[in-house]
């Protein structure tokens, strides 16, 4: 299944050659042309019927992770974060390191020889380590080297009512939205671009945009979801099961309102559930998508995921379907040449 | 030259906050548009102004938006919950009025709190007096904006109302456009969206244009109130040439030829070396392989609140500097 | 010129960023031998240009390293003939204290940083930072008078000399990044002795510390195949973690992490032990902190590469750099820049 090789693969920002090369190998055969820059962005260009304002829709493929920065005299590795993670949900995970995959852990000090204090702080990223089992740093140096990335090694798993488990659902569920925009949309010109970098502050947005020059961006993405029991419903950013999200604004980005009214109109007309996102907080490609060269229009559609930057995200296949449903049905306008009036 | 009270009382009660300026757009345009030889507005919402000379195109910006509130819920009883737009203080805030694009008035409210220097803008809400959330989302939709209520007022020296940040730039601006015979350049004026968030306008109008010189026209505070924090620039005392903020070091030899105009003209100018913020020229000097960059600033108190003040003869020496820079040549 | 004589005039002269001008003509002076061209940008940018041999496909590299360098700047004129200032770039107020210092004014003037007396002090007081706000500066001129002499924006530099200290060791303020120029400078000397196919563009930017900026315009107009940043990188001192530093005199830091392309540094890597030239890896996963980040994000995206040289004390006026790393920082940057070839460079930069 698509999410699942997407979400099992590797591609840490700045490292993303596996989950490039499985894109790559999946939509390839079913786009008229096909590159990747300087960075590492695949744009891909699906020729059809030619709408005035030239449409980009994008996912970042890169995930957050971790990279060694270190390896001490018995072999343990020390490491740093890539992108945004919560050093809290570090400690006692199983973990994957460098490109060969080897397995490691970071374990943690038995909660019985922990002392008071310890047992009440977070664990600083500085104290914490891998063991992948060798005895001295020559030998751990024999698998693994400084600068080698390592992923967290979690599987996709089906569970509950229609809901997936797995690592990297940010954003691979967005590269799975649109490589399947990809294979079936046939009969308009758009280019669909997969960056890279945008965990570790929108890097490969920028030059992507400069070089496909777009009128509207579409960006796909899996969002904050946070709505647990007993919170306020204005601190829920997203809820799971309630469709995709349509962002209003983020750190980086104030989103078109006459674009967003668009989409939102075509949610309805289409009876496919939609929901706000709430947060003004994170950002995402859009943000340097908008204001590179003369600017662009830009929405993001949302997938909402529990469990961000973690081993454990999850989604709901339903929100994934209403979300392909959306985007569809969005194509299906902008086809008709008069999406775009107005905006 | 008079003070056009009229002309600044429309500007800064003509709606218009980061990313939904379309009204703010129309006014200003009206005003200009038998002044000026063309005019577009770009993808991101931009109105740009020329006046066709020969020579260098000189961009001449001050933005157009104003800081907001953006509704994110709406809950069962009609309340609304809301995120900033720009630099909204919750202190400011607290019981302010604020009025929505279609004219809806509500007032900001406050959860009740026992420690009240902890307030967020989390702990506001808005009461727009309805009955229920039917009735509320009758009225108001999530993600629309308002804006702070604020009431225009003047004497002899001083004008105090709200988004004087950056409608004054505007003012000065548009008095510029109105009046100026003799310029030698080519001249864009732009009035730019969304520099309250992150001179965005500025950056893609910019790209567009590819000045060689560029102007911002903007707010900056005031050092001159009880107890303000070090800073040599106040009211009454000039017009303000920026050395420094957080976003641009002004140009040296475009900052002299300023210096030496305003000399020439005995217009009264103060420097401004600003420990915080940004403006415009700061999103245009790195524009493409990069444009010499100036700003004119304008002394205001209060920056960011309903009752921001300037001063009336501060903001005439300011149209006097841009006017005097925009008819030399400006060969640096 | 010798290259630590080069370094030495670069340092004891003041180039704050913003205000890069007064060191323009030390460089181009000291690099037009070696150049078939100079030029200098809207911002500043020194733009020094290296023909390559026969280089009929125009294959393009730059190499930037920042000239600007933190300071402070006049922000008021008090009573008593003293000033308020205020940073321009990265400073710890906490280094400025008991400093001489350079006002550039009308005519440069001499003048100290004011301190309270202890004798004067709470006693929780030697206890507390300091904030800038807190100090001022005594130029020895009554207030009107000194209004003749200076200006609000006026740049202020520290008062240092430079000095050797032991085993190649030096140590001046604004190391940070002149050091970098001076590696650009031993790195021409080296290639009129090599045959290198690429045109070469040496940037001497403007205004990193306080955004990159400089970086940003130039590398736009260039527009190159690939970018290398020569900056300092955190030296090891006791108090730092090891993992976080690299060594004085063990070589130039390699960077790895997004804003470097992996071919290409495996590329520098190999060059490094080719010519046995001893180097250090530089982990930044994200951001590099140097133009390297700036240059990659231009235009379409640039192919970027850093080397940092080793550096104690990173803006303060006492920094320090051993230069032994200039020396093997400007010669593996040679040796690069000579290997890549058009035969080469697509296969190095596919992915």
């Amino acid at each position: 299944m698509l999410l699942k090789r997407l979400t099992e693969a590797s591609g840490i920002s700045g490292n993303e050659w596996e989950v490039r090369n499985l894109i790559i190998n999946e939509i390839k055969d079913h786009v008229d042309d096909l590159k990747i820059d300087k960075l590492g962005n695949v744009i891909a260009f699906k020729k059809g019927k030619e709408i005035p304002k030239k449409l980009m829709i994008t996912a970042h493929m890169d995930e957050v992770g971790l990279m060694i920065i270190d390896v001490d005299d018995k072999g343990y590795i020390k490491f740093t974060t890539v992108g945004g993670i919560d050093k809290r949900i570090l400690v006692s995970k199983p973990v994957l390191v460098g490109d060969k995959k080897i397995p490691g852990v970071i374990g943690s000090k038995p909660i019985h020889l922990q002392m008071k204090e310890e047992r009440d702080k977070a664990i600083e990223v500085d104290n914490l380590y891998i063991d992948i089992g060798v005895d001295s740093k020559e030998e751990a140096l024999k698998y693994v080297k400084i600068g080698d990335y390592i992923t967290f090694d979690s599987r996709y798993i089906e569970f509950g009512d229609n809901l997936i488990k797995a690592k990297a659902l940010d954003n691979r569920v967005g590269c799975s939205l649109l490589i399947e925009l990809i294979k079936e949309v046939e009969d308009i010109s758009f280019y669909g671009v997969f960056t890279v970098m945008e965990e570790v502050g929108l890097k490969g947005a920028g030059p992507a945009a400069y070089s496909v020059d777009p009128d509207i961006c579409i960006v796909l993405e899996g969002t904050l979801c946070y709505d647990v029991p007993e919170i306020d419903s204005h601190f829920i950013p997203t809820r799971l099961n309630d469709g995709p999200a349509i962002s209003l604004i983020d750190k980086t980005t104030l989103f078109n309102k006459a674009l967003r009214e668009k989409i939102v109109e075509i949610a309805k007309l289409n009876d496919i559930p939609y929901q706000y996102r709430k947060s003004s907080m994170g950002g995402n490609d859009s943000g340097k998508i908008h204001t590179t060269k003369e600017g662009a229009i830009t929405a993001t559609i949302s997938v909402p995921c529990r469990n961000i930057h973690s081993p454990t995200s999850v989604m709901s296949r339903k929100d994934y379907e209403n979300t392909l449903k959306l985007l569809k049905a969005i194509l299906c306008e902008y086809k008709k040449g008069e999406f775009t009036s107005g905006i | 030259m008079e003070f056009n009270s009229k002309l600044l009382k429309g500007l800064v009660t003509t709606y218009g906050p980061s990313g939904n300026e379309t009204k703010i757009c129309n006014y200003i345009k009206e005003q200009i548009e038998n002044y000026v030889d063309e005019i577009i507005i770009d993808n991101l919402g931009n109105l740009i102004a020329r006046k066709k000379g020969n020579g260098k195109k000189i961009m001449i910006a001050a933005h157009m938006d104003q800081i907001g509130l953006m509704i994110t819920d709406i809950d069962d009883n009609g309340f609304l919950r809301f995120t900033n737009i720009g630099g909204i203080s919750p202190i400011v805030s607290l019981n302010q009025h604020v009025i929505f694009e279609n004219g809806v008035v509500g007032i900001i409210a406050m959860e009740p709190m026992e420690d009240i220097s902890k307030i967020k803008l989390s702990n506001l809400f808005i009461d727009i007096g309805v009955k229920d959330k039917k009735e509320a989302e009758s009225l108001v939709n999530i993600g629309d904006i308002c804006v702070y209520l604020s009431h225009y007022s003047e004497n002899e020296n001083v004008i105090f109302t709200g988004a004087i940040d950056d409608r004054i730039g505007c003012y000065v601006a548009i008095e510029a456009i109105k009046r100026i015979k003799n310029y030698k350049n080519d001249l864009y004026f732009v009035f730019t969206v969304q520099e309250e968030v992150g001179l965005r306008g500025a950056k893609t109008s910019a790209y567009k244009i590819n000045p060689d010189i560029c102007i911002a026209l903007d707010v900056t505070g005031s050092g001159d109130t009880p107890k303000a924090k070090t800073f040599a620039v106040g009211l009454h005392k000039g017009t303000a040439i920026k050395v420094k903020d957080n976003s641009i070091l002004t140009h040296p030899k475009l900052r002299n030829v300023m210096i030496n105009i305003a000399k020439e003209n005995n217009i009264p100018y103060q420097l401004e070396v600003l420990e915080y913020g940004g403006t415009d020229s700061g999103a245009v000097h790195l524009t493409r392989e990069g444009v010499t960059s100036g700003v004119i600033s304008i002394p205001t108190r209060y920056v960011h609140s309903t009752t921001e003040m300037v001063s009336k003869k501060d903001v005439l020496n300011s149209i006097k500097l841009l006017m005097k820079l925009l008819e030399n040549d400006l060969n640096l | 010129m010798d290259t630590k004589k080069f370094l030495k005039e670069l340092c004891t002269n003041y180039s704050v960023s913003g205000h890069e001008l007064s060191i323009k003509e030390t460089i181009t002076k000291s690099f037009e031998k070696y150049a078939d061209e100079i030029n200098t940008d809207r911002l500043g940018n020194i733009v020094i240009f290296k023909k390559g041999k026969n280089n009929d496909s125009n294959i393009k590299i730059m190499v930037a390293a920042h000239m600007d360098e933190v300071g402070l700047m006049v922000k008021s004129i008090e009573k008593n003939g003293y000033i308020k200032f205020t940073n321009i770039g990265g400073i710890d107020p906490k280094t400025i204290l008991g400093q001489e210092v350079i006002v550039h004014g009308k005519k440069p003037l001499f003048g100290v940083v004011v301190s309270k007396p202890p004798h004067l002090q709470e006693a929780s007081e030697s206890n507390k930072a300091l904030k800038l706000d807190d100090l001022y500066i005594d130029l020895g001129y009554d207030s009107e008078k000194l209004k003749n002499y200076i200006s609000i924006g006026d740049i202020i530099t520290i008062n240092r000399e430079f000095r050797e200290l032991k085993n190649g060791k030096l140590t001046c303020k604004s190391l940070d990044n002149k050091a970098g120029i001076a590696t650009m400078y031993e790195a021409i000397k080296e290639l009129m002795k090599l045959d290198h196919k690429a045109d070469l563009y040496f940037v001497c930017t403007v205004q990193e510390e306080v955004g990159l900026r400089g970086a940003h315009t130039s590398t736009y107009g260039i527009n190159p195949d690939i970018g290398i940043a020569i900056d300092v990188g955190f030296g090891s001192t006791p108090e730092l973690p090891k993992h976080k530093t690299i060594e004085l005199g063990k070589g130039p830091g390699i960077a790895i992490g997004g804003t470097i392309h992996p071919k290409l540094r495996e590329k520098m890597v190999k060059i490094a032990e080719k010519y046995n030239i001893p180097f250090q890896y530089d982990i930044s996963p994200s951001s590099t902190g140097t133009d390297a980040d700036a240059i990659q994000l231009t235009r379409e995206g640039i192919p970027t590469l850093c080397l940092s040289i080793p550096l104690r004390y990173m803006h303060t006026s006492v920094e320090v750099v051993d230069i032994k790393d200039i020396e093997n920082t400007a010669k593996l940057l040679a040796f690069f820049v000579a290997s890549i070839t058009e035969e080469n460079l697509e296969g190095l930069l596919c992915y």
